[in-house]
């Protein structure tokens, strides 16, 4: 057995190319596997100790103003644990080093002590002391990317009066892992943040000395959410409610799970198809091994070796390159998954956001990895085990080639003798052939799918940011306000046009189903907000009757013409049907719009406007953020220009890197097939290609013909993967179907050329590899003996 | 008068094996002239082989200088050796070394298209008696067929010389026969030199000179009075 583990050595060295690639092609799947697992791990893990450790609420609710009674009386609502009262404010914030003015959303802490739900995790300095003092806590992300801390000071105007509120601490919240403002539909950490000041500087803003106008609501075990959530908007009726809601419709919690969610698809995909790619690789370089080694494996068995032991033999020689895989794959692994959490961490805070490394998970992949290995090496090591020994020691008969369908069509005299070759050699390993093909068909379609999300992003960006949104400001107001208000904001330095818009806090019913959203008005003939489609077709929006996205339709199942319950959550809060006028397959939101005019006589109140979208003169803008910053009235400000570069550096952080990875691997796959498709057809066949040689064929003609198998493997499938690549593409379209946004299946000549040039060049640097291999050719070795 | 087509002087070749040097020229001078039959006879190891492989350009001696025509062989480079095969030589070995991949006429009409004056492949398998066969794969036919097709794809180039590493090693003696009639009728028909490994000294009977090779050196040449027509050969 001695002997036979030198051979087993022997025979890695001697095929240390191809079992390389298998090691290359092993590690990234184990690596892939292991960082992908581990990260969806890691997230649902932080996601899950976070809430326990910091009381994250079961039951969000905000109300115009509430007497502390009411806050008594939820709590004894059956099914509450507890119901914590607090203040809830937004103003415009200023910040030092920041030319714009931003947007904070100021959070109570009580009088006495910790708030007991939603609990702030403090990571520098403290949170502020309780009483009258202008003491703040900042949000962890506003902080880094203002560049903020304990000492600093912030400018705001809270009680219609200019503060100055003292940095003393920055916290992070399990509330707010994902800080976003209202209207806003990316991060832009830099221009909102979450502000925790003592109650007592809200009280006089918001002018509740005693009452809430928030309330965080944690259920009992086993309680009944839509239960609570009916007895609080009961309760809280009469004091303005907005509608009570569950974590299901919390902003931040619906960001990162869906992100979970995402992690769980990836988690099984990519890997499942480099560890397939593993198998296929290992099948191919072992019956190639099997097949030269016909004569060794009669001799050992001829000596007396069991079946077991030969077989054995071979398992261990497929297991080596998953090994190797794994002793790479499994540091590799770890490394990506830091440095994945590492980008998340930078989105969701978490309080610990360190990956612990994941044995259980390594030893899967690895486990994986090998069942693939074996799997790949079970046909081969099969027959090296039922061959006979008699047999074995014969030289096999020439390969078998008949004339197959193309030589009956005639179609061979249309081919020179070495297309031929090829074309023979191709068709002979049908199933080689195949799994060739897939291998390269599916990082094909990698690289489509990669480089159709940039094009599916843009496209979103393009409809949000250069067709909807024409506005460089908008403000929302605090209170709702005259339309008048109008004429002073275009009196504003630098503003060019002003267009009122109202929005107006609905639930949309139709028979049971029912949504919470926010009808946005807007004034007929809008120009700096237009309803746009996925196709940049913009839509009109009805004189009379709503305008809605097509999923948000879908969802309420109604179709134009239908007619919908709209409850209206201010005002006298009248409860409406109105008409369904059109659909518009928006890209992001699920968003109703109606007529100003209309909806003024919908909800019986006319004349108030809830904000407006300003044209901005951009030699003048400074001046006005100055202004802006300074209005008490204001709670929201928005800036197109950084809502742009936020998306876009957003996307580009998350983006860059699955891309960068994607094409890493499809690399990997693509450079493993092919690179080891050529070596085994030289090994196999260094023979003919020495007869080659000596019958006068130069290096560069045998170098082609050899690569002539590859190149129809890989031009086969690029075609196939052009058609895979957009299937994928199609179901990312539908996955990412949601209330959220949608995918728009915007699949570009591009998307195909950039996949076709990742290939091939993969294809140039095997075939760069492979010439060395062809051009030292032993010539005279090769043709000395028999087969 | 006869014109040389091999001029060889002082061929050595080195192999070193580690420590070991293995001599496996030790000083050859030889002279072919065109249209020739020459038989190579000697003990395995003596470094006939070798020998051939310098002629045909496959492999470099360690010293000495050969001739083909007025070409230098010696330090011409990969490229000038490829040429030099693809426009002269022709080699048959005693492994049929065919493209499985491809039929009878495919294997030959894989170099026609390469020489640069060529005879049809159909042309080339009939001289070897296989115009029957051509659209035969190498796994459809017997030994002897198979060589016969290596033999019409060596000669279907029209080659200066055939280079024959025991072409006959692997068949029966009647297969050989039919073999040897193939290549004696390239030589007849086509003036193509032709020079015969071989470890069968009936087989030096159809040779116009025969070559003794010991320890890497030319022991003795006898010349035959006259040549024996295979057919006559029995072994
Ligand atoms: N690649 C090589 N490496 C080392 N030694 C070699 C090599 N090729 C040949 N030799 C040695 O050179 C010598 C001559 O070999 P060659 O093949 O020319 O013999 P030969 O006369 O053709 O023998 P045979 O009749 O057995 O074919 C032998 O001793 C052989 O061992
Ligand atoms: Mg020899």
């Amino acid at each position: 057995m001695r002997m036979l583990t030198r051979k087993l050595v022997r025979d890695v060295v001697g095929q240390a190319g191809p079992l390389a690639a298998v090691a290359m092609v092993a590690a990234s799947g184990i690596a892939l596997y292991i960082s992908l697992r581990s990260m969806r791990g890691f997230l649902a893990r932080s996601q899950a100790d976070y809430y326990r450790d910091y009381r994250f609420a079961d039951v969000f609710v905000q109300v115009k103003r509430a007497p502390a009674a009411a806050a008594r009386e939820a709590a004894a609502i059956p099914g509450v644990r507890v119901a914590e009262p607090r203040l809830l404010w937004e103003a415009v914030l200023d910040v030092p080093g920041l030319a714009e003015p931003a947007v904070g959303r100021f959070v109570s802490i009580p009088p006495a002590g910790e708030p007991r739900l939603n609990v702030p995790h403090v990571r520098v300095g403290r949170m502020p002391a309780p009483g009258t003092g202008r003491e703040v806590a900042i949000s962890e992300a506003f902080a880094e990317a203002n560049g903020l801390g304990p000492g600093d000071s912030l400018g705001a105007v809270l009680n219609g009066r200019w503060e100055r509120l003292h940095v003393v601490g920055v916290a992070i919240s399990p509330e707010y892992i994902y800080e976003m403002q209202g209207t806003e539909l990316f991060p832009d950490n830099r221009r909102f943040g979450i502000v925790w000041t003592p109650r007592a500087l809200l009280a006089s803003a918001t002018g509740l000395e005693t009452g809430f106008n928030a309330l965080a609501v944690e259920l009992a075990p086993g309680a009944s959410e839509p239960d609570v959530i009916a007895a609080l908007d009961r309760l809280l009726g009469r004091y303005g409610t907005l509608g009570a809601y569950g974590r299901s419709e919390h902003a931040s919690h619906r960001f990162i799970s869906d992100e979970i969610e995402q992690n769980k698809v990836g988690a099984v995909i990519l890997p499942g198809i480099l560890l397939g790619v593993t198998a296929f690789l290992l099948n191919v370089v072992l019956s190639r091994l099997v097949a030269t080694q016909r004569a060794q494996i009669a001799v050992l068995k001829a000596f007396g070796f069991t079946n077991a032991e030969v077989g054995r033999h071979y398992l261990a020689l497929a297991l080596a390159p998953v090994a190797a895989g794994g002793a790479v794959g499994v540091p590799l692994g770890f490394q990506l998954a830091s440095a994945t959490a590492a980008i998340y961490a930078r989105y969701y805070r978490f309080p610990v956001s360190e990956v612990r490394p994941d044995w259980g998970v390594a030893a899967a992949a690895c486990l994986i990895a090998a069942t693939a290995a074996v799997v790949g090496a079970a046909l081969s090591v099969r027959a090296a085990v039922s061959l006979p020994p008699a047999e074995g020691m014969r030289p096999p008969a020439p390969a078998r080639f008949e004339a197959g369908l193309l030589d009956r069509l005639g179609a061979q005299r249309l081919l020179a003798p070495s297309t031929r070759i090829v074309v023979r050699n191709t068709a002979r390993r049908p199933l080689r052939a195949a799994a060739a093909v897939a291998g390269i068909a599916l990082a094909f379609a990698m690289l489509v799918v990669a480089r159709y999300a940039f094009t599916a992003v843009d496209r979103i960006k393009d409809v949000q940011f250069q067709y909807a949104q024409r506005e460089d400001v908008s403000v929302t107001f605090r209170e709702a306000s005259p339309r008048r208000v109008v004429d002073a904001l275009a009196r504003l330095p630098g503003v060019l046009a002003v267009e009122p818009l109202r929005v107006v806090p609905v639930a949309l019913r139709h028979g049971v189903i029912e949504r919470r959203t926010a009808l946005l008005a807007l004034p007929a003939g809008s120009e700096l907000h237009r309803v746009v489609d996925q196709d940049l077709h913009v839509h009109r929006v009805p004189s009379s009757g709503l305008l809605l996205t097509s999923k948000l339709a879908e969802v309420l199942r109604v179709a134009p013409g239908d007619s919908l319950t709209v409850a209206v959550r201010e005002g006298d809060r009248r409860t409406v049907r109105v008409a369904v006028a059109d659909t518009v397959g928006e890209l992001l939101g699920a968003n109703v719009y109606g007529d100003l005019a209309f909806v003024e006589a919908m909800t019986g109140e006319s004349g108030a406007i809830s904000g407006a979208l300003l044209s901005v003169d951009p030699r003048r803008e400074g001046a006005l953020y100055v202004t802006l910053k300074r209005q008490p009235a204001l709670v929201g400000v928005g800036i197109r220009s950084a809502a742009l570069a936020g998306f876009e550096k957003t996307i580009a952080d998350s983006f860059q890197v699955s891309l960068g990875i994607a094409v890493i691997f499809a690399v990997v796959i693509a450079f493993g097939v092919v690179y080891n498709g050529a070596r085994v057809a030289l090994s196999e066949r260094a023979r003919e290609l020495a007869s080659l040689r000596v019958l006068g064929f130069t290096k560069r003609e045998v170098t082609t013909m050899v690569f002539g198998e590859q190149t129809l493997l890989t031009v086969v499938g690029m075609l196939a993967g052009a058609g895979i690549g957009y299937a994928l593409c199609a179901w990312v379209a539908a996955v990412g179907n949601t209330e959220l946004f949608r995918i728009p299946l915007v699949v570009t000549a591009g998307a195909y050329l950039y996949a076709a040039a990742v290939i091939a060049g993969a294809f140039g640097v095997s075939a760069l590899a492979m010439r060395g291999r062809i051009r030292a050719l032993d010539i005279v070795a090769c043709l000395k003996t028999g087969e | 008068m006869a014109t040389t087509l091999f001029h060889a002087r002082g061929l050595t070749k080195t192999y070193h094996m580690g420590d070991v040097e293995v001599h496996a020229l030790q000083g050859v001078d030889l002279d072919l002239v065109e249209g020739e039959v020459v038989i190579i006879l000697g003990p395995s190891g003596s470094g006939k082989s070798t020998l051939l492989n310098i002629l045909g350009g496959l492999d470099a001696p360690s010293g000495g200088e050969v001739n083909f025509r007025d070409h230098q062989l010696v330090g011409a480079g990969d490229a000038a050796l490829t040429r030099y095969r693809r426009e002269h030589v022709g080699f048959v070995f005693q492994f049929y070394n065919l493209l499985p991949s491809l039929t009878a006429r495919e294997n030959v009409a894989l170099v026609t298209e390469i020489a640069p004056r060529p005879m049809p492949p159909d042309d080339a398998l009939r001289l070897v008696g296989l115009g029957e066969r051509l659209a035969h794969f190498p796994s459809q036919m017997s030994g002897g067929e198979q060589q016969r097709v290596a033999i019409a794809r060596a000669i279907a180039k029209r080659p200066d010389v055939l280079l024959c590493d025991e072409p006959t090693g692997a068949l029966d003696s009647e297969t050989g026969v039919v073999v040897l009639q193939a290549l004696a009728r390239a030589n007849r028909e086509l003036g193509t030199t032709l020079v015969v490994i071989t470890h069968n000294a009936t087989i030096a009977q159809m040779g116009d000179r025969v070559l003794h090779m010991r320890n890497g050196r030319i022991a003795s040449i006898e010349t035959n009075a006259v040549r024996r027509d295979p057919a006559q050969l029995e072994w």
